[in-house]
Parts: C-alpha cells; structure tokens; sequence
C-alpha cells in the first residue's frame, strides 16, 4: 500500500512540475487572449467514438473545464461522431473549416494507428490540422505470478516454451505494440481477437482464460494493482516512457518496474536494434506518450491556437487540477505548445521502414492485409 | 454473518443520505430526464446519461448518483409507451414488448397493457434492487465462472428461441433467423477486421446496420404503413375497452410469472458481456413455453407483456453487478455511467464495493425508489395516454415518421442512416407480408455478432486447452454451467418445435397467386448466396467461417423452401400473402403509395436537410392525405417543426444536412 501511495505521489509530482514547466516557458501566450471572445457561443468538442470509451471519459473531463477557463466562458458540449473504428468521425473533421473556435476535436491512439499504417480508409491528414493538447499514457504487461516467477531475472527465455494466450481488441488496434512486443521476446503469444475494451481482456485473465494481459497505466492502477496485492497477478514489464532525448526510460508511474527495453536487453532473442525495434520503437511512441490529442481546424488562426493554449495552462496549472485527473486520466503529463507539438510529431510520424515492417507482418503472423 | 454485519449498517447509512430533500430532489429529476428520454425510440440511456454528465463534475456524489441512476432505472419502463402503443420497439430491451402489447393496443386495450408492464417493470425492478444488495457482496466468483463457453451458450440459448417464435412454417423461421444473421455480419468482421458485404469505398456499411435502425425498420415502418393505409384509430373499435385497473389485476394474476422472468432478467444481467438486447426475448421464449393456453400469444395476450416487461427492469439492477465490481460496462449506458461515477471522484471495481459500501448502496436505494416513481408516474399517466390510439392515425403517422426518422440518425448521423432504415423497413414490409417470423430476423441480427465472437473466441481457447490435454479442455467447454444451459436450451428447442405453431400464426392465412411469394422467396435466396460467396472470399479464416456456415444452413434453407414452394398448390398456407387478406387487401391505400410519403420524406431531407423537410413534408401530407384545414395543418405542422427543434437543441443533436448545404451554410437548425 505504502509503495502505491509512494508511485502516485511521484507521479503526481511530476505531473505538476510538467504543467507548471508548460505554463512558465511561455511567455508569449502568457498575457491576453489575442483578443478572442467565446462568449455566448458554444464550442463543440467532437470525438469519433461512441459515448462509451476512454476518449469520451477524456473528453467529458476537459470540457467543463475549458469552458470555465476559456475567455467568455462559452458552453463546451462534447459531440460524438462513432465510425469505422474513429476513421469516419476524423474524415469528417478533415473537411470542416470552422475557424473560429467553436469546434475542437480529440484523436486518441486508434485514430493514429490507421494513418500510420495506410489504412485504405483514411482520408484525413494529421498535419492539417493545428494541436493544442496531448496527453500521453503508458502501459504495464502483467502476468499470473506462477509464469511470472519463471523469468530468469529480466530474461525472458524461460517463458519460450509456454503457450500464451490474451484477449485482444485487433491486429492493427494499439493491442499492436503489445503482440509485436512480446514476440519480440521470442514468447509464442496467441491473440483472442474481438473483445470490445482492454476491460474484457483483463476479465478474461481473471477467469483464468487468458494467461497474459496488459493495460494502460490508469487501469493497472485501478484495477490490476489490486489482483497483484492479493497474490492473483505479477507485473512483467511496463512499456516504458519516453525521455527529451527520445529515448525509452522506465515509466516514472511504476519506477520499481523494468521497461520493455530493459527486458528486451536481458532477453538473448531479442534486440534493441534493427527493424523490428524501430518499429515497437516507433508505435509504441504513437500509441503511448502522445495517445491523445485535442485539435483545432487547419484554417484556425495563431491567436486562437494561444487562447486554447493558455486555456489549457491554466487548467492543467489549477491546484487541483493533479488530484482530479489522477482518478480520469491517470497521471501522466499533459503537453501543450512545444509539448504538444514535440509529441505531435513524434505521434504522427513513423519511418517507412517500421510502417514497411508492421504491415508485413501484420500480413505474416495473422493474415490481415490492409488494403 | 460477516456479511450482514457489514452490510446491514451501511444499507442503514445509504436510506439517510439518499432521504435528504437535496438527493431526493435529484433523484426526481433523473426519473423525470429518464422517462421523458425513454419515451423517445431510439434514445435510451446513454442519450439521457450524456445529457447530466456536464453537470457531474463536482457534484455531491450521492445527488449525482442518484441523478443518474434514477435516469437510467427508468429508461425501460418508460419506452413502454412506444412498444405497446405505437409498435415501435422503444428501445432494445422492449422489442418483445411489441410482439403482444401493440396487439393489445390495436384491441382497444392499450390502459390495460401500459399498466400491466409498468407495475411488470416496477416489480422487476424492485427485484433486482433486492438482488443488488446481497449479490454485490459475494457475486465476484459467481461471475468469473462465466467464461466463454458459458457466454456462448446463453447466446445459443437465445437464438433458441427462434424455435418458439418461427411461425406456422418452421422452416420460414429459419430462413428468417438466418437472413438475421447474415444481415448481422454486414461490415468489418469482430476479429480481423476484414470486409464483408462492404467496401472500403462505402464507408457506412463498414459498421455495419445498427440494431436501432433494424429495430425501426423490421417492427416499426411495416405496422405504421399497414395501420396508416387504414386511416382510422390504432384502436378498433375507437376507444378504451379496458382500463387501467384491469392491468393491475393482470399482473397480480400471473404474479409468478413476473417473479420469474424478474430472475431471469437479474441472471442474465449479472453476467458482463451478454449486454441486454437478449433478455426479454428469452423472457418472452420462457413466458411462451410456459403457458398452457399459447393461442393468444403474438395477437394480444397480456402474459405477452408482463414476461419481458418484469425482465428489463431487473436487468438494470442485475447489469449493476459487474459495472460496480469489476468496473467493466456491462452495456453502453453503464459504460457511460461509469464514466459519470469517475466524474464524482470515485472507481466503480472491488475498491468501491469494499471501503465505499455506503456510497455503493445509496445506488441500490436510488434504483429502487427511482423504479417506484417511475412506474408510479407511468401507472397514473396510462389511462391518458392510452388515448392516443383512439385518435385517427393519419394524424398522428407524420409525426411518427419524423420521430423514427430522427432517431435512425442517431446513430451514424449520416443520410446513410436513412436510407438504410428504408431499405431495412421495405425488408420488414415484406416479412409481414408473405409471414417470415420478424421476431426470428431480430433475434437473429442482435445475436449474431456475439454469436460470431464468442464462437471464435472460445474455439480458440479451447483448442490451446485441448494442445495441453484433452482432460483440460473437456473441463473448459464441458463446465457443469454449460451442460445445465445446453439442456435448458434443448428443452427450449423441442417446446418449440411441438408448439411454435400456435404463436404468431394466423389460423387459416391468405393466399393469392405463387407469383409474389416466390419472387420475395427468390430475392431472398439470391442474398444469401451473393453474402456467401463474398465471404467464402475472405482469406482470413476468423472472419470468414461463421458467415460461411450460418450462409450454408440459410441457403440450404431457403433451397428447401423453394423447391416446396413450387410443389405445393397455390392455396397452400407456404404462399401466405397478407396482401390478399381482408384487412390489408382491402385497406382504403396502397402500400406503395403509403411508404412512398415516408420516401417522400427522406428525399426532400436529402435535398434540403431534415428542418425544411420535415416543413414541407407535414404541410403536404396533413393537407393532401389527411385532408386536415390549413389552420389545422399549420398548427400541427409548427408544432411538429417547433417540437423537433426543441427535442435537437435539448440533446445537442444535429438534424439530417442535404444537398443544399453542401453550398450554403445556413444557421442551426436548418444545418
């Protein structure tokens, strides 16, 4: 118990610190709202998922407070646009020219993965469009503490002879970085596609059906963390986190964790080099570090982009503001202007090479084309 | 007990918070934004839900709770109005409703069935109150014993059903299940993401037809047209034979019917992953089977509408269960609500149940008062809006096809949405028309994607438990819960092969030429065999073997049907065709010219966006069908207008856009 209270704490801090770090090296931003006034208006927050998910828990969050932090105190609804696994509700935004603060739009992690990979179905084009958010996640494997007892320290030869079986919400889904991850590790890992949320896969581990799983930070916290006090689960690894430098250090909300590259490093079968790392590498930063993004329209001016920005600062530098999103988002920073931005790139640009990689093998291990 | 000892105490400390004039005050409010929701078809819950969570940020949690669950217990009592009044399944969790309580509705009957299914609901929804409070300590293991296979043999159990609903021909039932089916895997496949009957180039169909517009389309446009080519009152004879009081005695006349299908509700709720659009057609299957008289059922027999009606409220109460143990949505208005208890600084999951026992149960509180005044509310309200089925339908149509219009857009909010709900609701006309069992199509569609998963889901465990020794893997799919509801679901089958006839079956149905029936029957053939070979397609093995097999049955199905069809003479009840009987064959209107109003609606939405529309479509029709003055029809037509955009600004719901919008941007609502 001691030790949970010890990680949130830190993580909380951190939090914190990358709020207060946003809010001060921006000076710019720091005085008016360029002359931006909300009032009276309606601001529609536009999701392309259903009311159901983590992005419209993520959305519902932010948008009462913006509507307190805008200028002119506008009403921020939050509209859902579902489809084609968030493709269509992006294809939408795409087309809108509504320029003037009245329509922002949230992505998360499977809006990104489809342009990534050259999805037929994607018609929108990410760098369009003008971000004002990130927020990032991370992500922890965990194992049954018997399996997980196996392992030779960090290495993960001696789990090669097992037969794994977890429950997955798609080959091309953010559940991506988790497969390609784990047969990295030379570990024989068969996904059970088609449940609906990473809650159903976690059940399924409860039920004694699936002997590996993982979850995003938040909901090991939550809801994992509990199994393992009781003896029912053992952490494996967290993916890690991401440094300035861009490189993969532990994840500060479970420092007592090794990351997936330290695991990887003690793992003979597996490198830290060469395609198949650049491109875990490359999706594990699309899918985690930056797994949401809030967005205005492609023609909206710089000095909207400031009033959100500084909307935004003043929300995430609240004092509260670590305390309520600790519980909704988990801890894990919240990155506006040059943040944002540095993790916008990072999110949406993946070298050929790894794109090359995943959708061979995509195509290889689990015969999904994507054309 | 342990148990008791802490449960008692805090159950105690629940009744004092939620008895504060503040919660009660919340508490009333959600019953309120629940019914009036509920009432709409198409809106359920997480319309409601979305519409309070602004405000939930910050609240005192136990107002938010009670504002929320008071709005999300009442939703399935109050849609009751839709089904039984207008046959317009109001939501999933009241299609079975239809089946007999419109019926009933058209008999002049309509007090009498509202008020049989909201005391039906409260009780239900009492039941599962109860159930909540002593289940929630101890569910945890019950719950985990359901696994796949567990879940795949509920599922099983509900196509089951099929058999009881299939008609007078058992094989037209199963035709009709499978076309269900084969409709239900239209668009990316659960597992590989591969396409079927859809292209990357049309990317509605991608999704799939979603359950509200098959539920419009397959119960609702069918009876509206066949009731609107009458132009006269829902109800027969003009008025309300039986009143409200008569319901009541009903219901206590089949009370342990209501207790029963209560428990079924609560059971099937309980387990996370079935979701609720089973439960009231098994409750309805069991109520069927159950019942020695079953010549009544499907054309008005009230037993009809207390089986599923007590289910769906228990649900909510048992669906409760494993959102607040494990924090897992056990539906979409739970997910939503747990996103609402995220809101008010707590974590549905074993925490929650341990340390905030107090907090958890103020739900239970809330739940069970919020049943009470609902169906309380609803029970008062039935005899006046009974009424509704005495006034001249032609009147009241236009405003229907407006109400199902704007929820069909709900859910993709694209024109698609309409379109696809014509051309679901020309389906339904025809399965009316030449007898194919609707409820089977239904039951098929809702089924058929958890079928699909959970076949392939289970499958693939059990081979990897089969790979490590046959002993493991007998103990996997052969659990002592499986064969149990193997063995309720071969009993169900038999029952219903004995006795299905007697439901949903005219005695002596009309026939008419071979022509019209074999061309619908052919039309038929061809899709199936057009789906199965596009899925024989498919490379990855996942997607394609479910479509593959469920299209071989239907099509060897509907290869038999045919080959019978052309043997049998002309009078043979196989050529069924309402079309020649005396109440559609001699209706005052046409079919075509009557669904061609709704089409009237939908292309003038295309071009001009739903508000004009809908404008020009209610002047139109009210002046030319209805034959109402221009001061009537202008009224009426404001109305339905104002009513429209009211009902769209309250819900930040956006209207139908047309071509006309594309080139000029015009202000809400005529966006």
């Amino acid at each position: 118990m001691t030790e949970k209270t010890t990680t949130r704490r830190t993580a909380l801090t951190l939090c914190a610190a990358a709020g207060l770090a946003v809010a001060s090296v921006n000076p710019a931003v720091a005085g008016g709202h360029g002359g931006v006034d909300l009032s009276g208006e309606t601001v529609e927050y536009v999701i392309p998922f259903s009311e159901s998910g983590g992005s419209a828990r993520w959305a519902n969050f932010f948008a009462p407070l913006l509507s307190e932090h805008l200028p002119g105190n506008p009403t921020v609804v939050v509209r859902y646009r579902p489809g084609a696994g968030s493709t269509s509700g992006a294809n939408w935004f795409q087309e809108q020219t509504t320029d003037d603060g009245t329509l922002i739009f949230g992505t998360s992690g499977s809006t990104q993965f489809p342009y990534l990979l050259g999805d037929p179905r994607v018609r929108y084009e990410y760098k369009d469009w003008r971000v004002v958010l990130a927020s990032g996640t991370g992500g922890v494997a965990y194992l049954p503490p018997e399996l997980a007892g196996m392992m030779d320290g960090l290495d993960a030869t001696p789990l090669a002879d097992t037969d794994f079986i977890w429950g997955s919400q798609g080959a091309t889904r953010l559940d991506l970085v988790a497969n390609l991850g784990w047969e990295m590790l030379g570990m024989n890992v068969e996904p059970v596609f088609g449940i609906k949320g990473r809650g159903d896969g976690r059940l399924m581990f409860e039920r004694g059906e699936a002997n590996i799983d993982y979850q995003t930070s938040s909901a090991f916290l939550k809801s994992v963390q509990p199994m393992v006090e009781g003896g029912l689960a053992a952490p494996m690894m967290s993916w890690g986190a991401l440094d300035a430098d861009g490189n993969i250090v532990r994840d500060p909300t479970f420092p007592e964790m090794p990351s997936f590259k330290e695991v990887c490093e003690a793992t003979p079968a597996c490198e830290t080099s060469g395609d198949a790392w650049e491109a875990w590498k490359a999706f594990f930063i699309a899918g985690f570090p930056a797994q949401k993004m809030i967005f205005l329209p492609g023609s909206a001016s710089d000095d909207l982009v400031a009033t959100y920005t500084q909307a935004l600062n003043d929300i995430i530098a609240r004092d509260d503001f670590a305390e309520m999103s600790a519980a909704t988002l988990g801890v894990y920073p919240q990155m506006t202007d040059s943040g944002a931005k540095a993790a916008f790139t990072l999110a949406t640009e993946v070298p050929d090479s790894a794109k090359a990689y995943v959708v061979e093998w995509l195509q290889d291990r689990y015969g999904v084309s994507l054309n | 007990m342990d148990l008791v000892a802490t449960a008692l105490p805090a159950l105690g400390e629940a009744f004092a918070l939620i008895l504060q004039p503040q919660q009660l005050m919340y508490l009333a409010i959600g019953v309120l934004l629940g019914l009036s929701v509920g009432v709409f078809p198409g809106l359920g819950g997480i319309a409601g839900l979305s519409l309070v969570l602004p405000f939930m940020f910050g609240m005192d949690p136990v107002s938010g709770l009670a504002l929320m669950v008071g709005l999300i217990a009442v939703v399935p009592t109050s849609d009751t109005f839709a089904s039984v009044l207008l046959g317009i399944p109001g939501s999933t969790a009241s299609q079975a409703t239809v089946l007999d309580g419109f019926p009933l509705a058209k008999k002049g009957e309509a007090a009498r069935a509202l008020s049989a299914a909201f005391v039906s609901s409260l009780f239900g929804g009492l039941l599962g109150a109860i159930v909540l409070t002593g289940f929630i300590l101890i569910a945890r293991p019950i719950i985990l014993a359901f696994g796949l296979p567990e879940m795949l043999m509920v599922t099983v159990l509900g196509l089951s059903m099929v058999a009881i609903l299939a008609g007078r021909i058992p094989l037209k039932g199963v035709v009709a299940a499978g076309l269900g089916l084969m409709v239900g895997t239209i668009g990316e496949a659960p597992a590989g993401g591969s396409l079927r009957m859809s292209t990357y180039d049309m990317p509605y169909m991608m999704d799939g037809l979603s359950l509200v517009i098959v539920g419009l389309g397959i119960f609702a446009i069918p009876e509206i047209v066949a009731l609107l080519r009458q132009d006269r009152a829902i109800s027969k004879s003009g008025d309300l034979g039986k009143g409200w009081v008569d319901g009541l005695r009903d219901w206590f006349k089949n009370i342990w019917l209501s207790v029963k299908c209560s428990a079924i509700g609560v059971l099937v709720g309980v387990i996370p992953g079935l979701g609720g659009s089973v439960v009231d057609w098994i409750a309805y299957g069991f109520t069927v089977q159950s019942s020695k008289d079953k010549s009544q059922f499907g054309k008005g027999d009230i037993r009809g509408v207390i089986g599923p009606e007590s289910s769906n409220n228990a649900k909510e109460g048992g669906g409760l269960v494993p959102t607040l143990i494990f924090g897992i949505p056990g539906s979409g208005s739970m997910a939503v609500f747990l996103g609402g208890i995220a809101l008010l600084g707590y974590d549905a999951g074993p925490h929650m149940v341990r340390h905030n026992l107090d907090i958890t149960y103020t739900i239970v509180w809330s739940l069970a008062l919020a049943n009470v005044i609902g169906a309380g509310l609803c029970i008062l309200l039935s005899g006046q809006i009974a009424r509704l089925t005495t006034i001249r339908f032609t009147l009241v149509a236009p405003f229907l096809f407006t109400i199902i219009a704007f929820a069909a857009f709900q859910s993709r909010q694209s024109l698609g949405d309409l379109v696809a709900l014509m051309a679901v609701g020309a389906l339904g006309i025809f399965l009316r028309r030449f007898e194919f069992s609707r409820p089977a199509f239904l039951i098929g569609f809702v089924l058929s994607a958890q079928a699909e998963t959970f076949t392939n889901m289970a499958n693939q465990i059990a081979s990897s438990r089969f790979r490590r020794s046959f002993e493991e893997g007998m103990e996997y799919v052969a659990s002592p819960i499986v064969l149990i509801i193997l063995l309720l679901t071969v009993v169900s089958v038999i029952i219903g092969i004995r006795q299905g006839k007697q439901v949903l079956g005219r005695d002596d149905p009309p026939t008419g030429t071979k022509r019209a029936p074999l061309a619908f029957m052919l039309a038929v053939t061809f899709y199936v065999a057009f789906a199965w070979v596009n899925a024989l397609q498919i490379s990855y093995f996942g997607d394609k073997v479910f479509p593959v097999a469920v299209g071989t049955v239907t099509l060897i199905g509907c290869i038999v049907l045919l080959i019978r069809m052309i043997r049998a003479p002309e009078t043979d009840s196989i050529f069924a065709d309402m079309e020649k009987g005396d109440e559609d064959g001699s209706a005052p209107h046409g079919l075509w010219s009557t669904l061609a109003w709704f089409g009237f609606l939908l292309l003038l939405s295309s071009l001009l966006g739903f508000i004009l529309a809908l404008g020009i479509f209610l002047v139109t029709f009210l002046r030319m069908r209805a034959g109402a003055t221009w001061t009537r029809t202008l009224i009426l037509t404001a109305f339905g207008v104002g009513f429209m955009c009211f009902l769209g600004g309250v819900l930040g719901r956006d209207f139908p856009p047309g071509l006309l919008q594309e080139y000029i941007d015009l202000p809400w609502p005529l966006t």
